[in-house]
């Protein structure tokens, strides 16, 4: 640790605000602008650099840690080609709001713009998908520029910054200075709820005969869970929840009411059909919510709490916006609610009977292995206390389904940007923040592949992950819209011939491999994986090939619109 | 509707490129943006003119608040200001057409800012709406080229 007021180089002083802001990990891969640092971090011992073997891989690790630990993540990688292979990454980060900071390398800033070798305009590139970004132009301004950036990705709404370190200034000197303090005039987000909707909201709550919560991952990320459960047990209000907000309240308590929205649970779509207040905290009107939105909750009035102002009345016109932190506004709710609520027995039977008529249901047939069985089974094995991560696809919402999520901070998931590739490396990341919960990742055999390489990472650092391949030979997701919209051509989503023995992969890899085509060797794998912890573990499961979820709001459809089930039944194999 | 909107951003590279941007991307009108210096050295003025329904101002508004480098911003539309757009334009002069061109200038409170013997350039001051008219008028002239400066605005003083 070096004090303020000592001279450093660019590189040193980089490190040294790392360690300001107590950076446990840096998930990089080095390069020739990046010598320096590297150099530097030789000698590090108190931050640990991961490396991994693509730099979208570090991308989607440092997210995939900030979602389970609620802390930054980090990334280090060098200018041109290592920059721009965080692109996607930095654009998932963006879209599902997850804290992290990006430091790309530089080429020297006597040679920027001038098609350097190694250039790239990252910041250019990475404007419409970072919070902000920054290209440091002096030595002296690196300190403060990278104490901006973390203030910025953890402050308001989460994000991603990026900061841009030509390679001139990692090797200049100057006195180190760590400011105490980050003072951005353009940058001063509402935390605190104004106090007359925070009672409006209340006093129309306590009034409504059919009231639901519709929770977002803003509810996770402000650490709001605890009140949440309160509010919505003391005043009897069914939850249903997005993909990005499951865990904020117990599934498994008879409030919840799983996901809503297009692969949603039909009693949730039925209650956002039927109500006559909704309250959104933290959540964002997206279009695989919505669906429709002239139909969505159209007896409803709507109650919108969120932090980022830009997100009301964006996709849906709102009668009462609340912008501000959720915590801020589920507390503040807490101490002003009426003491007489109404009656809301009558709504929860009417839910109840919709749970009964359309429940979450599969058949399971013992010679053949289906994704749900396999889910539910991982659900039951670990109680519902793993973190479990996705990656994209027909198993991410077979997850959401039938995987009970009890606490927050239990479901990493690429949901904005939907990215494929994302679930390996993100599992890496939140098992090198959380070491006492398993963590699970379900997989598809199509998005396994797009960041395989980091099988070597986990193996390297003996990551305990549990890979549970779902491999229905198929790019599922696609398959599934092929087959109900147009018209049954499955062009190039059939991997049967193609895929790999993934087995003999992993094993390559240096990563043990089992294998399941059945209920009960699937049921025994399952407790195999759970039990290992000396490094990770893969469970390839030949599932079915041609199964489907449901149910379905086609995009842009009306609840009355939603598929319950194939309409002429066929084959699943 | 047209609205003009006053936005103070921070006076560094970039600052120009973040509001351009956020307006391609999130599919929003821009008819015309200028920026200046201020009279702190920091700070610039843009002033944008967009065209949209309210719930879509709301959303420019509020996107425009939320990127980090705008300081302040101020929809001047529906408060006392001042605006202003400068026009440069270059007709073709020709014997017959001469004194009519003239004529219009004054018209047009314009000032003569150069002339050759077959060209004439002359600026003229207004609002967008007049400037709009002006070149409306002289299209019949044969405007060789012309360039405008985009709308400045500002609010009026107490
Ligand atoms: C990077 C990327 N490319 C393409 C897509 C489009 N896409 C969405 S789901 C899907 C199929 C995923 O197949 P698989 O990983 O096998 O999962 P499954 O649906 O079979 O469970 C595809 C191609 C995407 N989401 N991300
Ligand atoms: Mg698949």
């Amino acid at each position: 640790m070096h004090a303020s007021g000592q001279t450093l180089n660019g590189s040193e002083i980089f490190i040294e605000s790392l360690r300001r802001e107590n950076v446990e990990y840096i998930f990089g891969y080095p390069g020739g602008s990046l010598l320096k640092v590297y150099e530097t971090l030789f000698d590090v011992k108190d931050i640990q650099h991961i490396l991994v073997r693509h730099e979208q891989g570090a991308t989607h690790m440092a997210e995939g840690y900030a979602r389970a630990t609620g802390k930054p993540g980090v990334v280090l990688v060098t200018s041109g080609p290592g920059a721009t292979n965080t692109v996607t990454g930095i654009a998932n980060a963006y879209m599902d709001s997850s804290p992290m900071v990006v430091f790309t390398g530089q080429v020297p800033s006597s040679l920027i713009g001038n098609d350097a070798f190694q250039e790239a305009d990252i910041v250019g590139i990475t404007r419409p998908i970072t919070k902000h970004n920054f290209l440091v132009k002096d030595v002296k301004e690196l300190a403060a520029t990278i104490s901006k950036a973390f203030y910025l990705a953890t402050t308001g709404r989460p994000g991603p910054v990026l900061v841009d370190m030509p390679k001139d200034i990692l090797n200049a000197s100057c006195i180190f200075e760590w400011p105490e303090t980050v003072e951005i005039r353009g940058f001063k987000p509402t935390i605190k709820c104004h106090i007359n909707q925070v009672e409006k909201a209340a006093q129309k709550i306590a009034a409504s005969k059919r009231p639901l919560f519709y929770i977002g991952g803003g509810v996770i990320s402000a650490e709001a869970s605890e009140e949440l459960q309160k509010l919505a047990i003391q005043l009897n209000i069914p939850v249903t929840m997005t993909l990005q907000g499951l865990g904020a309240f117990p599934g498994n308590h008879p409030l919840s009411m799983g996901m809503l929205g297009m692969h949603g649970t039909y009693w949730a779509n039925q209650a956002v059909n039927r109500c006559d207040l909704l309250i959104a905290v933290g959540a964002r009107f997206d279009d695989r919510v919505t669906g429709k939105v002239e139909t969505f909750a159209p007896q409803a009035y709507k109650i919108h709490n969120d932090i980022d102002p830009t997100n009301v009345d964006k996709n849906v016109k709102v009668d009462l916006p609340v912008v501000g932190d959720a915590q801020n506004f589920l507390a503040g709710l807490l101490e002003v609610m009426p003491e007489t609520i109404e009656n809301r027995d009558p709504w929860l039977a009417e839910i109840n009977a919709w749970r009964e008529q359309c429940p979450l249901t599969y058949s399971n047939e013992e010679d053949m292995l289906r994704t749900e069985f396999v889910i539910e089974e991982v659900s039951k094995q670990t109680k519902g206390n793993a973190v479990v991560v996705t990656d994209v696809g027909q198993h991410q919402m077979w997850t959401s389904q039938f995987y009970t999520f009890i606490n927050p901070r239990s479901i990493i998931t690429s949901g904005g940007l939907g990215t494929m590739g994302y679930g390996l490396p993100a599992a890496i990341g939140a098992a090198f923040g959380i070491k006492d919960r398993p963590v699970v990742l379900f997989c598809g055999d199509g998005g396994f592949m797009m960041n395989i390489q980091e099988l070597v990472t986990a193996v390297h650092h003996k990551i305990p992950i549990k890979i549970f391949l779902i491999n229905n030979s198929f790019l599922g997701m696609v398959r599934q819209w092929q087959e109900l919209f147009h018209k049954e051509k499955y062009s190039f989503t059939d991997l049967g011939d193609s895929n790999p023995d993934f087995v003999k992969v992993a094993e390559a890899f240096g990563c043990r491999a089992l294998k399941a085509d059945n209920p009960d060797t699937a049921k025994a794998a399952i407790v195999e994986a759970l039990a290992w912890n000396d490094g990770p573990i893969l469970v390839d499961f030949r599932v079915v090939k041609k199964d489907m979820v449901f149910p379905m709001v086609p995009a842009g459809g009306s609840i009355s619109d939603m598929l319950l089930a194939r309409l002429n039944p066929k084959t699943m194999v | 509707m047209k609205h003009l909107i006053s936005v103070l951003v921070e006076n560094k590279f970039g600052s120009l490129n973040r509001v351009a941007a956020m307006f391609s991307a999130r599919g929003f009108n821009l008819e015309s943006i200028s920026i200046g210096e201020t009279e702190d050295a920091e700070i610039s003025r843009m002033t944008i003119v967009t065209r949209g329904e309210d719930q879509i101002i709301s959303q420019v508004l509020k996107q425009l608040n939320r990127l980090v480098d705008t300081i302040k911003v101020i929809d001047l539309t529906r408060q006392p200001h001042v605006e202003r757009e400068l026009l440069l334009m270059t007709l073709k002069l020709t014997k017959t057409q001469q004194h009519e061109i003239f004529e219009l200038i004054n018209v047009f409170k314009g000032k003569v800012v150069d002339i050759k013997q077959k060209s004439i350039t002359i600026e003229v001051i207004g609002s967008p709406e007049k400037i709009n008219t002006t070149i409306d008028i002289f299209r019949g002239y044969g405007i060789k080229e012309l360039a405008r400066s985009g709308a400045v605005a500002i609010h009026r003083g107490e």
